[in-house]
């Protein structure tokens, strides 16, 4: 064993906290780098990778079944600019209902003979794909979502029995069922049938492209065969909307995890070497070069830090693949999220971190001459902060504790970059909490009415998302708009009177345009004293009377108006001018949806009455117990009351996990940072702890005397912490929300009450005084005697 | 003949390697008594003194400080102990270098609980007795060594210990220097307080001590000084 090997490992020995902190914060820091860099990874362009890895079809095409010959539709693959292409597969719409006779949406089914082939290899979500007759596979997106419990239940499709086989996800969106050819040649029977072609372009990168393509493929087959197509860009639309989302939050995280990493390795590095000076010194003075010091430090750093690297490119891989179960199951895609350039990056960039901030520790110590070396590790520089100790000393406080107090201004360079550390965690706290507040309102927002009363129509499952439809109601694809009440007065008494009614708003949908945005919107006309409570303002105020209206910021941005402005709409082929009241946080109908008084549309449907009513009920009220009392009641009005589900949306549930896993890993690190410099702190001061001692500092008081230490930078960083976590929270809100087009409410934004603030801003106290306990534990313990020695 | 300040009685501390540094030592020391420890480098000193300050903890034997079984108490009573009725000083004077001369000498008092405004008076009133009261807002590195050790004896008397324990007082100080805290030391017995210093200076035991104790080898040697140390 050579010298220098000797001195490496002894210094590794001698130093078993250092060594320990240096091992676990590189190991934490790289878990968080690598999950957040592995999600990040995954989430880039979920939809894109889910779209590649199943060889997504550029175009999905309809032909009408008696214009074409499947030869024709075969050989449309020889199409210009045609690289791939699957089917023809036959498709017909069928009626759907559930075991227990409910009806499902209209949905088209597709038959196929497996999910694979060369375009759209549907991937099983739950299940296995339809090989018989009598089997159905049902499609998961995002219009129907199905749980696994559906799997193996008896469905009918018109009318005849069908055993629902799997659950299988297609990110091209091709069909809402599968089942086999011949299975489905006999649900068509003698209707309506079409041919699908899915077909992969070698150029499809913009509309343009695809279209391209399209003109290719309708010139191959006979006129008027082609019936309907639908783009992959315009699929990639919808479905990234919810999921870009996630990209603002996993780069702040990100962020936040990279730079406190490099802040404490830095901290915990320097400070590992300069606690050393002095045996550098007496090193030197031994006869070792600088470059050999260098070397023994640089590798005393490395030693621990590349356990620490291995252990957490395992750990951050352990915790990858459940989180994106969870969000494969959310995007469709299948992999195990193990990303090996992710893991690479991470653990080399971890390590060349560490080694370049001990080279430069290292190579300042290695520099020192002996004789100053050999000084520094005797006297650290007293003279430093001493105007700090003489304030503190006039403090009505404890002397231990006044003592303590002044202990940063000793080093303000460690203080400061302590205070930055524990800042961090404190902001990871704030962020957290804010952005899972926020995220909560948002589906809060969306949640509002806890019972909807409908007149004829009995809704089906898997009618809306997931969070249920609040007052916005069902997306494209869902049911038919449900009959209008014939007697809406005799509905509200029975609702008004019924106890537990906390407020309740008459819904009529229908179809409006609106000048300066092609197409068909949505019209949403209330009417009831409590429709505000249903809504949350962005900014204006809500509907006073006819002739207003309320839209969302995607309306506003489309039309180019501001609140404020008038607009021209035409309802019922008559044109009525509106002025825009307010902006309101609604994502449904992409937020292109207008909401209005009942009044205003009357002038264009005079017969105009709601068709369902969003009932909220006071809090601590049964919902379900409510539901079933309100049912009753309206029985004889010939309405009936549902309650609305509430689950929680998957991409809240996997947002929330993450922020508590990494900002649980920030404040980890943060203590061990706070930890590290207090064990340095205390190792430096071990002879006027000595002295301490033998003047009569008892244990307690040299714990609250260490514990004091921290508190200067605890409140400091909690403060700074917190008002960046704030800032982070607004930020990362306001940019998920721009990302998609919306502007958020008051509501959503502000998610932190003052108290909660005050309490947020302690948590880097908290932080900084548990790093603090278990070194002021030693301290208290040290035998002065043995303080005393340390000459 | 009164109760005995500091009874030791067959105290052994043993370290983990080698032979004990203190070997089945028994003394006794009155009240007002003056009494110079001597002995050779190595020979159980410092171990002796910090035994009878509750720095540390025989290894067999008792240690009575006073009444107080001081081989039995616990980290915060031996540190109570100390701040009731001990006062160090050291041979390095150990002063704490980021606290002004007055705030070092005050710390004893303020670790017991005084008042800030009492603690001044008091150190002041110490200081001033010391001859080092213009020194009172200074920094300790900025005196001179026996100035330094002058300041340290003040700390030490700071909360009026029954007892004074000085492990090598003079060992850092040129001759100087020396006479002057040697003079400190025979005036503060001269006023009843009780002395025990460690020393290998036979001309500082002879002229501080009413008694001279011979440590070789971890035990109470007999025999005159001159005879011990020759
Ligand atoms: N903490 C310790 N661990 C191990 N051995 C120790 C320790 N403290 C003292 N010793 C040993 O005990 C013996 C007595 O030490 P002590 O410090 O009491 O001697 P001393 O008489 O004060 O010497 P000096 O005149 O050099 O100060 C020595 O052999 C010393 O090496
Ligand atoms: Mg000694």
């Amino acid at each position: 064993m050579s010298a220098l090997t000797r001195v490496v490992r002894s210094g590794v020995g001698r130093k078993r906290v250092q060594t320990v902190v240096i091992g676990l914060v590189v190991a934490i820091a790289v878990t968080s780098a690598v999950l957040g860099g592995s999600l990040m990874a995954a989430s880039q362009g979920p939809f894109d990778r889910a779209f590649g890895q199943q060889r997504g079809a550029h175009l999905t095409a309809q032909f009408d079944a008696g214009a074409v010959t499947e030869a024709q539709l075969a050989a449309s693959a020889g199409a210009a600019g045609v690289a791939a292409s699957a089917g023809p597969f036959t498709s017909a719409q069928v009626e759907l209902t559930d075991e227990i006779g409910h009806p499902v949406p209209p949905v088209t089914v597709v038959g196929r003979a497996d999910a694979g082939g060369a375009v759209d290899r549907v991937v099983m979500v739950e299940g296995r794909w339809a090989t018989g007759p009598g089997e159905i596979v049902l499609a998961s997106g995002d219009r129907l979502r199905f749980g696994p419990e559906v799997v193996g239940r008896q469905w009918k499709v018109n009318g005849a029995p069908v055993t629902v086989v799997g659950i299988a996800r297609s990110a091209s969106d091709t069909a809402g069922a599968w089942a086999t050819p011949a299975q489905l040649a006999s649900w068509a029977g003698d209707g309506p049938r079409t041919y699908q072609m899915l077909y992969r372009f070698s150029a499809a990168d913009s509309a343009e492209e695809v279209g391209t393509g399209k003109t290719a493929v309708e010139a191959s087959v006979p006129a008027g065969a082609l019936t309907g197509a639908v783009s992959w860009l315009d699929v990639r639309r919808e479905a990234i909307s919810d999921t870009i989302l996630l990209v603002p939050f996993l780069i702040a995280f990100g962020l936040l995890g990279v730079v406190m990493a490099v802040l404490i390795i830095g901290n915990v590095i320097a400070g590992a070497v300069s606690t050393s000076t002095r045996r550098i010194g007496i090193l030197k003075a031994l006869g070792f070069t600088p470059a050999q010091v260098t070397r023994a430090y640089v590798a005393q750093a490395l030693i621990p830090a590349t356990v620490g690297a291995v252990l957490g490119v395992v750990a951050g891989n352990l915790l990858t693949v459940p989180i994106l179960a969870q969000t494969n199951q959310l995007y469709g895609t299948s992999d195990n999220g193990v990303s090996l350039g992710v893991d690479a990056l991470v653990f080399g960039g971890a390590l060349a971190v560490v080694a370049l901030t001990a080279l430069a520790a290292a190579a300042r110590a290695g520099r020192l001459r002996s004789v100053d070396a050999l000084a520094v590790g005797r006297t650290p520089r007293p003279g430093r902060g001493r105007w700090a100790t003489r304030l503190t000393s006039r403090l009505p406080l404890p002397r231990p504790v006044t003592l303590g107090l002044a202990h940063p201004f000793a080093r303000p360079v460690r203080a400061v970059s302590i205070i930055a550390a524990i800042a961090f965690g404190a902001a990871a706290v704030t962020f957290a909490i804010g952005l899972g507040t926020s995220l909560n309102r948002v589906q809060e927002v969306e949640d509002i009415a806890d019972v909807q009363v409908n007149a004829l129509h009995e809704r089906g499952p898997g009618e809306a998302g997931p969070g249920g439809p609040g007052p916005n109601g069902p997306g494209p694809g869902g049911p038919r708009e449900p009959e209008p009440f014939n007697d809406p007065a005799a509905i509200e008494k029975v609702i008004a009177a019924q106890a537990g009614t906390a407020g309740y708003m008459g819904v009529a949908r229908g179809e409006i345009t609106a000048a300066g945005i092609t197409g068909e919107l949505e019209s949403v006309a209330v009417t009831g004293p409590d429709s505000a409570r249903y809504y949350r303002m962005v900014s204006g105020q809500w509907l006073t009377g006819p002739g207003q209206i309320i839209v969302s910021t995607p309306f506003l941005t489309a039309a180019g108006k501001q609140v404020g402005d008038s607009i021209a709409l035409t309802s019922n082929g008559v044109r009525l001018t509106a002025t825009i009241v307010g902006e309101v946080f609604n994502t449904d109908n992409d937020g292109l949806q207008v909401v209005t008084d009942m009044a205003t549309l009357r002038a264009a449907e005079p017969e105009l009455a709601p068709s369902m009513y969003y009932v909220s009920v006071r809090s601590g009220t049964d919902v379900e117990g409510y539901t079933q009392a309100l049912k009753t009641a309206l029985e004889p009005a010939g309405a009936a009351a549902d309650s609305l589900s509430r689950e929680p949306d998957e991409m809240v549930v996997v947002v929330n996990v993450l922020t508590g896993l990494l900002s649980l890993m920030l404040i980890v690190v943060a203590g061990l940072g706070v930890m590290n410099t207090v064990v340095l702190e205390t190792r430096e001061r071990v002879h006027d702890l000595g002295v301490h001692k033998a003047l009569g500092m008892t244990p307690r008081q040299t714990t609250a005397m260490v514990i004091a230490s921290v508190v200067v930078t605890g409140l400091i960083g909690g403060a700074a912490g917190t008002a960046f976590g704030v800032l982070l929270q607004r930020t990362v809100i306001t940019e998920m929300a721009g990302s998609v087009g919306f502007r958020l409410p008051s509501s959503v934004l502000d998610a932190y009450g003052s108290g909660e603030l005050l309490l947020l801003g302690l948590a880097g106290l908290v932080i900084a005084v548990a790093g603090a306990l278990l070194p002021a534990g030693w301290a208290a313990k040290t035998r002065v005697a043995v303080a005393l020695r340390t000459e | 003949m009164t109760a005995p300040l500091i009874e030791l009685h067959e105290v052994t501390r043993r370290y983990d390697e080698g032979p004990p540094a203190l070997n089945e030592v028994s003394l006794s020391i009155a009240p007002g008594e003056a009494v110079a420890i001597l002995g050779p480098s190595g020979s159980g000193k410092s171990t002796m003194l910090n035994l009878v300050a509750g720095l540390d903890r025989p290894s067999a034997g008792t240690v009575t400080v006073d009444g107080v079984r001081v081989d039995r108490l616990g980290e915060a009573a031996s540190a109570r102990y100390r701040r009731a009725r001990i006062g160090l000083v050291f041979q390095f004077f150990n002063l704490l270098d980021d606290l002004t001369v007055a705030d070092n000498v005050m710390l004893p008092a303020q670790l017991a609980g005084m008042g800030r405004g009492a603690a001044e008076r008091r150190a002041a009133e110490l200081l001033g007795r010391l001859g080092v009261d213009r020194h009172a807002a200074a920094y300790p590195g900025r005196l001179s060594g026996g100035e330094r050790q002058r300041v340290a004896v003040a700390r030490a008397l700071m909360n009026k210990p029954a007892l004074l324990l000085a492990d090598e007082p003079t060992g850092a100080l040129d001759t100087a220097s020396g006479e002057d805290v040697m003079r400190l030391l025979t005036e503060l017995h001269a006023d009843g307080q009780t002395v025990v210093l460690v020393t290998h200076d036979l001309e500082l035991a002879e002229r501080c001590a009413t008694r001279t104790v011979q440590l070789r080898d971890g035990r109470v040697a007999t025999g005159t000084a001159m005879e011990l140390l020759r």
